[in-house]
């Protein structure tokens, strides 16, 4: 598995090629939802969106998959190929899948109806079946290939649909809330999972989060976002924030009754 | 053609044409219902589709209204106009997806009573309700092999992409798929299929025969190749049964037909029972 945009250049080089996010605006019945977000995004860096409810991080990353309207551009520049911008390819990962817990649906259905032609009644080709396997190994769910969607735990459902994510590799791959409903463990070894795999394939990683705990140890940066970007920087950065603390009640521990 | 092949086989009902247009008819589409139903079911539709086969009324009236000779054309206009009536209100108003195909499903039905009973002739049509074995001709099974050809292809070759959809819009798009052509195409399929096989089934009962054999696969399939498979099966098996039963014991074939698989959908659910219990 390699990605296409690193072919004859040096890892740390990739560090230039980026996502560009560009004033992008979403209204909505006429309220505005998000304002003016612009955002650069490097090869293997995690950026963590946090924000509080209604702040508009889904809604950003349904405007970056094209499913709500917006005003605004995003542009992956490669920097082997100046001058040459694409729309990025996309992975992502639902918060939560909505579907029948008793469908007979397999993990292995799943990667041939979402990577392969060839209808899943007739059969499925050895060689999507081998892609399925190594993208499933690299997520540390190799063994889930043969089982039903509707029989795995929230934590194995989520490395799956990473694994699927990353098959073929995207520019840029949008995480909405990928541990919300897993359980402590299962956490870790998502976010160990995902960290690993930032390095090791130079991914640009957008994830929304509520989990201040977690995401402080994972992210390289951390986006503030109510509407419009209110901080950027580092973990230590933004979690110093007077807007942010507040935010996020982390200010109580400095109040004391009058 | 292999319809007067039938008249040789042994059997009494092989004597009458009626019968063999009828076995050929049950063979060509009973796959083709069971694939779609793998579909509907997956994709949360059997709704849907029930309100399309009801819709199928007031298409027939519309028909009789405009004085057409056969209603088909306009059945699958209505069809067609009430599915993707329903597909664009779901987008626009995000309201309930039950709630829409119910209001839709009344005013279909009230609307082809009010036509259809104009002058008090309801009973006229009452056959539509529960279908007639009679009505296939040899020219319907060339449509119907035309159909099983066209739609059944057209399944196959996006049956990946519907299942996509059907389990998460946003994962879909984020691999490119268009969710709303798809789910037109989708709408279309299911339209034809159901009103190409209306005057045989009867509208009170063709959405079952489009659903049961999926259910019944549902509950014991362990992946979508043999849900599919066990479907077809199903679904052949219950529609050959049920046309001879419904021979001997001279009831009507669709409902006849749907009971058979009713029988398989109760003996899958015991086996799923029985495996849940062992383990």
């Amino acid at each position: 598995m390699s990605s296409d945009h690193h072919k004859g250049i040096a890892p740390h080089e990739c560090g230039q090629c980026c996502t560009h996010i560009d004033n992008i605006s979403v209204t909505l019945d006429r309220h505005p939802v998000i304002e003016d977000v612009s955002l650069h995004l490097h090869c293997g860096e995690l950026t963590t969106i946090v924000g509080p409810n209604g702040a508009g991080k889904s809604t950003l990353l349904r405007a970056l998959l094209g499913e709500v309207p917006h005003t605004g551009s995003i542009h992956f520049h490669p920097v082997f190929r100046p001058g040459r911008e694409d729309a990025p390819a996309i992975g992502y990962v639902p918060q939560n899948l909505e579907f029948d817990r008793f469908s007979p649906l397999s993990v292995s259905d799943l990667f041939a109806a979402s990577t392969s032609r060839i209808p899943i009644p007739l059969g499925c080709r050895r060689s999507v079946r081998k892609s399925a396997l190594s993208a499933l190994e690299n997520a540390e769910a190799g063994e889930l290939l043969d089982r039903r969607l509707g029989n795995l735990s929230g934590g194995e459902l989520q490395r799956v649909l990473l694994a699927l994510s990353l098959t073929p590799l995207p520019n840029l791959l949008l995480l909405d809330e990928p541990v919300s409903g897993i359980d402590l463990p299962g956490r870790e070894l998502f976010y160990r999972t995902v960290s690993e795999l930032r390095h090791r394939f130079d991914l640009s990683i957008l994830m929304v989060s509520h989990d201040l705990a977690g995401i402080a140890a994972v992210s390289d940066r951390i986006v503030f976002l109510d509407r419009r970007v209110i901080a950027v920087g580092t973990p230590q950065e933004v979690l110093a924030n007077t807007d942010f603390r507040h935010a996020f009640g982390l200010d109580l521990e400095n109040w004391r009754p009058a | 053609m292999i319809i007067d092949l039938l008249a040789h086989l042994p059997f009494e009902w092989a004597r009458y044409e009626f019968m063999r247009n009828a076995l050929v008819a049950v063979i060509l589409v009973s796959p083709l219902f069971a694939l779609m139903g793998t579909l509907v079911v997956n994709n949360r539709m059997a709704f849907f589709s029930d309100a399309i086969g009801h819709a199928s009324l007031t298409g027939i009236g519309l028909g009789v209204l405009l004085g057409l000779a056969d209603p088909l054309l306009a059945l699958v206009g209505f069809a067609l106009l009430l599915g993707l009536g329903i597909l664009t209100m779901q987008r626009l108003t995000r309201a309930s997806m039950d709630t829409i195909i119910s209001l839709s499903m009344s005013f279909s039905i009230a609307l082809g009573v009010v036509l259809l009973s104009r002058g008090g002739n309801f009973n006229r049509y009452s056959h539509y309700l529960i279908g007639d074995l009679l009505s296939i001709t040899p020219r319907d099974i060339g449509w119907l092999c035309l159909t099983v050809v066209l739609v059944g292809g057209g399944i196959l070759f996006y049956y990946n992409r519907i299942l996509l959809i059907g389990l998460n819009d946003s994962l879909a798009r984020s691999r490119g798929l268009n969710a709303w052509w798809t789910q037109v195409l989708f709408v279309a399929s299911i339209v034809m299929v159901v009103t190409m096989n209306l005057s045989w089934v009867g509208i009170l009962i063709i959405n079952s025969l489009l659903i049961l054999p999926a259910v019944a696969a549902h509950n014991i399939a362990r992946n979508t190749r043999q849900y599919v498979l066990l479907a077809m099966a199903v679904s052949l098996a219950s529609g050959v049964v049920g046309l001879l039963i419904s021979y001997y014991a001279g009831t009507a074939s669709g409902a006849t037909i749907v009971l058979v698989a009713m029988g398989f959908f109760l003996l899958t659910l015991a086996a799923k029972a029985l495996r849940r219990g062992g383990q």
